[in-house]
């Protein structure tokens, strides 16, 4: 093409605009990032102040603080919440920010698609949060299996399901634009087994979010023609079944759990190397792990299914498969550990989340082992045990390695470092109180209690109080990061081009901050 | 890849599209929300209906900027290969989210077909479900008497599902013309098959309901007719939708043709419909086969 881009006064490299158009109408990567970022810190501490709520009701026995109805609502929206609205969309603004950059892309493939799955995020959630004044917010659990949502449902099941669908539609154009860009504008000579493991694991997670989102979005709509239209598809007075209802969230929902995790593998595996100033440890076997245990995330659904009654050979197959995962998970692991052996380990706060990372998350990989064995998951299933196992991989698992990746390239977004004392003290507080938080969990569960309760035996006061403790402190713990952020952006020693000595990769040729426009002109690779 | 291609990739400058966009969805989904929530109650209609409607006008307001926006960009020569490329692969990633999406509903017809109306009549381990819950209920698929006791006629697939049937495949093939004409470049002939398309999308359109018609009238087959009449609507429902959107797109594809657009290179608006065509094609034929014969 011989036509210049340049001469559009818009495509000139400076161009930016300005104020709150600026935020948008913007096409640019780095902004949407951005965007992303703050919407997933913002429903971050929403989700949280909810959490909070409920472990104060749990505080000790007895109903004190909220009703029971209430109390189901807020499990369900703090639930959703942090999916939908922390945990992924903190993924799709590393994405947005990192790839572009690790790949030598002038930005995302289709940039104006990019800023239309952002923005619809936040009124989505403005949907499903205004349903707690629009008589009541869904009660029926982040699962919401039928047919607690059609028909026990307290009338959230339309908001809700609307609510998703745009969400989903925001999930899915977000992952095609990671996929085209990944496919389609990487730095010549950047072959995909050259690529930043970073960007494997987006590139393989989009894959998964355009397969099993438009699955959420059918089994919701099938719960509201359910609720609202008199089909049978969960009623078997119709002919239909309300397991299926289970089937089909499932088969999005191990794959959706996955999509959680499998960007976190990338992040550990670009902050590990760096800190150990040795490459990855088996680069194209973490490539392969990945790819299988996303392959391996279809076929294990209905390991969240035991107790329903399937049938023994359903039992079997789904508890060989799932514990089949285990093996690549296990290949990451010892790859992580074996890229630590003998490196000149240095302990920056990006480090001590990827460490805790390893650690904790593997923590919650054996409680997951435990939970896919049939038969033990008959006692496990619903209790606090599951509690405590998914909040380990998620909260010390993804949402520990989003903090590590933030403190990773604050300073290449800011230009600034960020406080290193505060963000220790934001680390072991973290650390701390997040394992106060969820270790007596497993406790509490393998004793019998049950989860989504807001009442409890009077044996499980003592270990409840000190969960609550332990909430409370992860919860303030939180703020501090928060600080740090906001110091960080507004000054602070200034960053060099590459903060971390032992640091590979594109995004630390361009200077800190990074230029609005990264190459415009691809970079080369070699 | 060349360097070159790199450096006139487009990165188009700030758009309006993509939040007005945004609130085009937030009016529906809310809209829709309230509305469907007030089905039945004693508020109904209050309101929602309207921010519905809104929704949905200010969506076609900006699908019809947007793209408008990407053709004159695309006119004027700012595109290079590698953009055309990007739209592709988007273009068939998202036919592929919108096979899964069908998968789900295929999956809930095989799940009732095979797993649960058998095991509501006592299959399997489940002779007590049968014995104690509805001890009359026969399984049978299509499942024309209920475990409740409604009962409903099977749609035959002779007939108007047939007709269809020849009218969508024929489509196919006369879309797949249309496309052979356009890389020889012969006009007349791109008009005539993509003209021909059309009316036989719309014949369709029009047969399908005719069946509805048919169904709701005469059989007594609806949409709350149990599982037989879910799968059978919804299925057919959103397929409908699907030809809908594509006839729409193809309608759009034959304007651009009219005024000259696409060259026997370079047309991705032309491939974008007809690959979306061939997918509610194939869609139909699985449809044909399980919803109807078998
Ligand atoms: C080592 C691999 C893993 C195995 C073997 C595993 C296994 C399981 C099993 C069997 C259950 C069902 C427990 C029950 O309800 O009785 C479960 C629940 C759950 N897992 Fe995992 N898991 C693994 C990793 C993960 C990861 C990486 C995540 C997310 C990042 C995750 C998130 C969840 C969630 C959210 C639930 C609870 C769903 C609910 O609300 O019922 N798991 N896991
Ligand atoms: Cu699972």
């Amino acid at each position: 093409m011989t036509t210049s881009t340049t001469d559009m006064a818009h495509d000139d490299h400076g161009y930016m605009a300005t104020g709150i158009k600026r935020w948008l109408f913007t096409t640019n990567h780095k902004d949407i990032g951005t965007m992303y970022l703050w919407f997933a810190f913002i429903m971050f501490l929403t989700g949280g102040s909810m959490a909070m709520v409920i472990r104060a009701e749990l505080f000790q026995p007895g109903l004190q603080i909220v009703n029971p109805d209430f109390f189901n609502q807020l499990t369900t929206v703090h639930g959703l919440i942090m999916v939908f609205g922390a945990i992924m969309p903190a993924f799709t603004g590393l994405a947005n920010w990192m790839i572009p950059m690790m790949i030598g892309a002038p930005d995302m493939a289709l940039p104006r698609l990019n800023n239309w799955s952002f923005w619809i995020l936040p009124f989505a959630f403005t949907i499903l949060l205004s349903s707690f004044f629009l008589g009541g917010a869904p009660n029926f659990g982040w699962t919401f299996y039928a047919p607690l949502s059609t028909t026990y449902s307290n009338g959230s099941t339309a908001f809700f399901v609307f609510a998703v669908h745009i969400m989903g539609i925001s999930s899915i154009m977000g992952a095609i634009n990671v996929i085209v860009t990944i496919m389609n504008l990487r730095a010549p000579g950047m072959t995909y087994m050259k690529m930043p493991l970073f960007v494997w694991t987006f590139f393989i997670t989009a894959y998964l979010l355009i397969a099993v989102m438009p699955v959420l979005a059918g089994v919701v709509t099938m719960l509201l023609t359910d609720t609202y239209f008199g089909t049978s598809f969960f009623d078997a007075s119709g002919g239909g079944d309300p397991v299926m209802f289970q089937h089909i969230f499932w088969f999005f929902g191990h794959p959706e759990v996955y999509i959680m995790i499998l960007p976190a593998f990338g992040i550990v595996s670009t902050t590990i190397p760096t800190f150990s100033r040795k490459k990855l440890f088996g680069y194209s076997s973490m490539v392969y792990a990945t790819s299988s245990i996303a392959f391996l995330s279809f076929i294990v659904w209905a390991h969240h299914m035991f107790t329903t009654g399937m049938p023994l050979i359903g039992e079997l197959f789904f508890m060989y498969c799932t514990l089949l995962i285990a093996v690549p998970t296990g290949v990451k692991v010892f790859n992580w550990m074996a890229t630590m052996w003998r490196g000149s380990i240095s302990f920056e706060v990006p480090m001590m989340f990827s460490i805790a990372f390893v650690i904790l998350f593997t923590i919650g990989g054996f409680s997951g082992l435990m939970l896919a064995m049939a038969p033990v998951d008959f006692q496990y299933h619903d209790t606090y045990f599951v509690v405590a196992h998914f909040h380990y991989v998620l909260v010390t698992g993804s949402l520990f390695s989003i903090y590590a990746a933030a403190y990773y390239w604050l300073p290449k977004w800011t230009g600034h470092m960020f406080n290193e004392t505060l963000a220790k003290a934001h680390f072991w507080c973290s650390l701390i109180s997040v394992n106060l938080l969820f270790f007596p969990m497993h406790f509490l569960g393998l004793a019998g209690m049950p989860r989504r309760i807001p009442d409890y035996a009077l044996q499980f006061a003592d270990f409840n109080m000190w969960v609550s403790i332990g909430g409370f402190a992860f919860g303030l713990s939180q703020l501090i990061f928060l600080a740090v952020v906001i110091k960080c952006i507004r000054g602070g020693e200034k960053a060099p081009a590459k903060p971390w000595d032992g640091a590979e990769g594109l995004e630390w040729t361009v200077p800190s901050p990074a230029p609005y426009h990264t190459f415009s002109t691809p970079p080369k690779i070699d | 890849m060349t360097t070159k291609e790199y450096e006139s990739y487009y990165v188009p400058a700030d758009s309006q599209w993509p939040i007005i966009g945004a609130l085009a969805l937030f009016c529906i989904a809310f809209g829709a929300g309230g509305f469907v929530s007030q089905i039945g109650a004693e508020t109904e209609g209050s309101g929602w209906g309207y921010l519905l409607m809104t929704g949905i006008a200010i969506v076609i307001y900006m699908i019809v900027g947007w793209i408008a926006n990407v053709i004159s960009e695309s006119m004027s020569g700012l595109y290079s290969e590698q953009m055309s490329a990007s739209f592709r692969q988007g273009m068939s990633w998202f036919i592929f989210s919108e096979v899964m999406f069908f998968c789900a509903f295929f999956g809930a017809l095989f799940y009732a077909r095979v797993l649960s109306v058998p095991w509501l009549a006592g299959d399997g381990a489940n002779v007590m479900t049968g014995a104690v819950l509805w001890p009359e209920f026969q399984a049978a698929w299509p499942l024309i008497k209920t475990p409740a006791g409604g009962e409903t006629q099977a749609m035959g697939w002779f007939g108007l599902p047939l007709l269809n049937t020849v009218l969508l495949l024929t489509s196919s093939v006369t879309a797949h013309f249309a496309h052979l004409a356009l890389l020889k470049n012969d006009r007349t002939k791109l008009k005539l098959f993509l003209g021909i398309t059309i009316i036989l999308g719309i014949s369709f359109m029009f047969f399908q309901v005719e069946e509805y018609i048919e169904a709701y009238q005469h059989m007594n087959l609806r949409l709350d007719s149990g599982i037989y009449g879910s799968t059978f609507f919804m299925l057919t429902g959103f397929h409908g939708m699907h030809v809908t959107l594509g006839t729409v797109m193809l309608i759009v594809v034959f304007m651009r043709v009219l005024k000259g657009h696409f060259t026997p290179t370079d047309h991705f608006g032309f491939e974008a419909a007809s690959w979306y065509w061939h997918f509610v094609d194939v869609v139909w034929v699985l449809l044909f086969l399980f919803v109807y014969i078998l």
